[in-house]
């Protein structure tokens, strides 16, 4: 299986590169993209600059472009797509069926992978993808059991590249409003989720309180582990309780399954975190390199030190594992 | 304005779990009251729920189409077991009626018959409904996240589709394979007991700090406020909107249809429509935040004066 | 893994303008040797950043645009935009990417508080740069360079010993 590795700088982009990355995935510094964020992501000439870098050391360059086009600004995601295509990127991540068909028609030899955010979770919705725009590889949202993804795998006719270590969408993502109906900003719309603009950290006595919008997201007593607030992974009152309705703050770590998955047929696992530092990416990357290639009785230990390093410090299976849901 | 077509009304499928003769009265009620021309229905949002109202769906089409309302079938919104899988092939190839495509399976499976798009597909772009258009997609339902700016866009762009706006309801934000509404009651999807059914009308959810803000509808996770487009009617209409589409609550969906047809008729001004409907949805919050291309949860009242729809 | 109080100590009686002007020849030599920072920081560079080292008596207000650092004592907090806290070691580690800010926040090492979303520009950019502190506060000691940023790399791999979230 291939390691697919996040990049948010060319600095993370190398790292990923040295520590063992099969392909690094990147975007460009605007909201073409689900990982808009401030300092983030790539001018034209770093891509070029990486994409060369990458290209020398035999590492494949994927370019997301995987939010939903604004009516009216489509020329932005057009031209993001050209460029990533004069650039040599070695596929275009994408998530709108207008930008798809786009990239189908003008560059029949692009291999065009569909992005997580298009949602694509069953046989007859990757086969729409793959005969209407010659989809090769899909990214599977994060709903699916293994299970599901081996009967998946055994239908279709494109590569599955599936979500192995790091943040976690409870949510089916790609259908996902709300973190615009708190701040107005969306993954779809704005590349952003939960957007630092929103975001405020107050003190109440010795309880840190987290704040999206005008929307309390969570309270940390002074020795709890927090996290960033999300939406769907803050604290909530349903009735009487309260809690974590969606999910605690934990990552996604599949490092137990990846047997499982190779058996399934996954062509691909991916790491997920642009927004991460370049520190966290050599890190994740190159342990991960190792768990791949380790006797499963030993991955446990080589992944432990990455989960210290995770939202909440703790991770979960998340849908991969049927007890989940 | 004054090449303006009135609007159609039209009503969405019932996102809750009501149990089969709850659901099966309301349709009855709607066919004999409602003024509504296109009626979309069936289960959308978890598969386990089918059975509630599998049993009813031939006598409350029937009694839709004699009332002559054009009926609709939506297909379910997350496909990811063998059984939706089934569900949703089974449901394009046997229905004599139109099919409201919820996700992208059925897109692939409808292409070359005539057939709708719903909110829960995303259409941000001309573009897009285009590509959807070509495959033989009629009406589109566009997304509750779209401001006006887009939906000015996309229609003027496609002048020869008919395009449909959640315009009264509470909006699908969310959907998970963890069903948040059986957790919250210390179950498990795969052992819900369909708790789910035991609120009709979503199960509020609040901040720490008690701010309402979702309610959870099984799978779903929806806004606590109530999407209410009024004053906004005649820029949609202006804009040449073919259809309003109420989303069905537990409150009088009769009368709101009736607010929404004097509005569209221009025998209610917006403000007294408004403080109607807030008499037939007692204690709901109203948001537009949205089409004003601000948060979801806004209310953004004629004046501009801005405020949160919590509360 | 806060400073020794050894180290401390000086910092108390030391006259603020002493440090300030150290503090801003070190943060100039940095700006001058990676002007990427200056560009991937964007609008934030009008950003009053006030870093808060939790173990000295002393907080530091950068604002990028004008190139200003302005050191004052514990006991008066300057206005600021957006505001970290945190050992200095960690502190540090971030400045030069070393360590990663999500994983210090997480777990409560860091706190932030104002404009997180200048925060985080800050934070990419500085990930992206390659400082080498050490290395800069060498290159400003002349002949002594070697003897300098050998001392400097020697206390940082001594501070940042033994911590889990620390990289190289």
């Amino acid at each position: 299986m291939e390691l697919i590795c996040p990049a948010g700088t060319p600095s993370a982009f190398r790292e990923a590169v040295d520590a063992g990355a099969d392909a690094v995935y990147c975007g460009f510094r605007d909201e073409t993209n689900a990982r808009n964020f401030p300092g983030l992501n790539f001018s034209r000439p770093e891509l070029k600059e990486s994409i060369g870098y990458a290209g020398k050391r035999g590492v494949q360059t994927f370019v997301a472009l995987n939010t939903f086009m604004r009516a009216g600004s489509e020329a932005l995601w057009y031209k993001a797509a050209d460029d990533a295509v004069e650039l040599g990127a070695d596929a275009l991540i994408l998530a709108d069926f207008g930008l798809m068909a786009y990239v189908a028609e003008k560059y029949p030899d692009q291999r065009l992978h569909v992005s997580v955010q298009a949602s694509a979770s069953n046989r007859d919705a990757i086969q729409f993808l793959v005969e209407a725009f010659g989809a090769k590889r899909v990214v599977l949202p994060r709903i699916l059991t293994v299970q599901d993804i081996a009967r998946l795998t055994r239908q279709i006719d494109c590569e599955v590249e599936v979500f192995a270590f790091g943040g976690l969408c409870v949510m089916a993502e790609g259908r996902c409003s709300l973190s615009s109906y708190a701040t107005g900003k969306s993954p779809n719309m704005n590349g952003v989720c939960s957007p630092a603009s929103h975001v405020k950290y107050r003190r109440d006595g010795d309880t840190m309180v987290s704040e999206l919008g005008a929307y309390t997201i969570n309270r940390f007593g002074p020795d709890e582990a927090s996290g960033y607030p999300t939406l769907c992974k803050g604290r909530f009152e349903i009735g009487e309780t309260h809690g974590y309705a969606f999910e605690d703050p934990v990552s996604l770590d599949v490092v137990d399954h990846i047997e499982a998955l190779r058996e399934a047929g996954v062509s691909a696992l991916k790491i997920e975190g642009r927004q991460r530092g370049k520190a966290y990416v050599a890190e994740v990357v190159s342990s991960l390199k190792k768990a791949l290639s380790a006797q499963p009785a030993e991955r446990s230990a080589l992944v432990a030190r990455l989960r210290s390093m995770s939202e909440g410090q703790r991770t979960t299976s998340g849908a991969y594992d049927k007890r989940w849901r | 304005m004054t090449n303006a077509r009135t609007p159609a009304l039209s009503l969405g499928p019932v996102y809750y779990l009501w149990d089969g003769p709850k659901w099966r009265d309301f349709y009855f009620r709607i066919a004999d009251e409602a003024p509504v021309e296109h009626v979309t229905l069936g289960e959308t949002v978890c598969s386990k729920r089918q059975h509630f109202t599998e049993r009813h769906i031939a006598e409350v089409v029937e009694r839709l189409e004699a009332a002559g309302k054009t009926v609709t079938l939506s297909t379910l919104a997350m496909v990811t077991l063998e059984r939706e899988s089934r569900h949703v092939r089974d449901l394009i190839r046997d229905s004599a009626h139109l099919i409201e495509a919820n996700d992208l399976s059925a897109l692939g499976l409808i292409s070359g018959r005539a057939h709708s798009i719903g909110p829960l597909v995303n259409v941000y772009n001309a573009a897009t409904a285009r590509v959807l258009a070509a495959r033989g997609a009629q009406n589109i339902c566009l997304p509750p996240e779209l401001p006006m700016s887009s939906i000015e866009q996309i229609v003027q762009s496609l002048p020869d589709l008919s395009f449909e706006i959640f315009a009264f309801g509470r909006m699908p934000l969310a959907i998970s394979a963890r069903c948040a509404h059986a957790r919250s009651k210390g179950l498990t999807k795969d052992n819900c007991q369909f708790i789910c059914g035991e609120e009709p009308d979503g199960l509020p959810l609040r901040t720490l700090d008690r701010q309402s803000f979702l309610v959870l509808n099984g799978v779903q996770t929806m806004s606590n406020s109530c999407v209410v487009l009024l004053g906004e009617l005649p820029a949609l209409s202006a804009a040449g909107i073919a259809r309003v589409r109420l989303s069905p609550q537990d409150c009088d969906m009769v009368a709101v249809a009736g607010i929404y047809r004097a509005v569209l008729d221009g025998s209610m001004d917006a403000d007294e429509a408004i403080s109607k409907l807030s008499d037939v949805y007692p204690g709901a919050a109203f948001s537009n935040g949205f089409y004003h291309q601000q948060e979801g949860a806004a209310w953004i009242a004629k004046g501009r004066n801005a405020s949160l729809g919590h509360g | 893994m806060t400073l020794p109080p050894a180290l401390v100590a000086p910092v108390d009686f030391a006259p603020l303008w002493l440090i300030e002007r150290a503090a801003r020849t070190i943060f100039s030599s940095v700006l001058r040797a990676h002007p990427d920072l200056f560009e991937r920081l964007g609008e934030y560079r009008q950003t009053r950043y006030l870093f808060c080292p939790l173990d000295l008596p002393l907080n530091f207000l950068v604002v990028p645009a004008s190139k200003t650092v302005h050191v004052s004592r514990k006991t008066q907090r300057p206005v600021s935009d957006a505001c970290i806290e945190g050992p200095l070691v960690l502190l540090l580690g971030l400045l030069e990417g070393r360590c990663d800010a999500d994983a210090l926040f997480f777990s409560r090492e860091l706190s932030v508080t104002g404009d997180m979303e200048a925060m985080l520009a800050l934070r990419n950019a500085l990930d992206d740069s390659a400082i080498d502190l050490p290395g800069e506060i060498g290159s400003l000691a002349g002949p002594l360079a070697p003897l300098v940023a050998g001392a400097a790399r020697y206390v940082r791999k001594r501070a940042l010993e033994g911590r889990d979230a620390t990289w190289n």
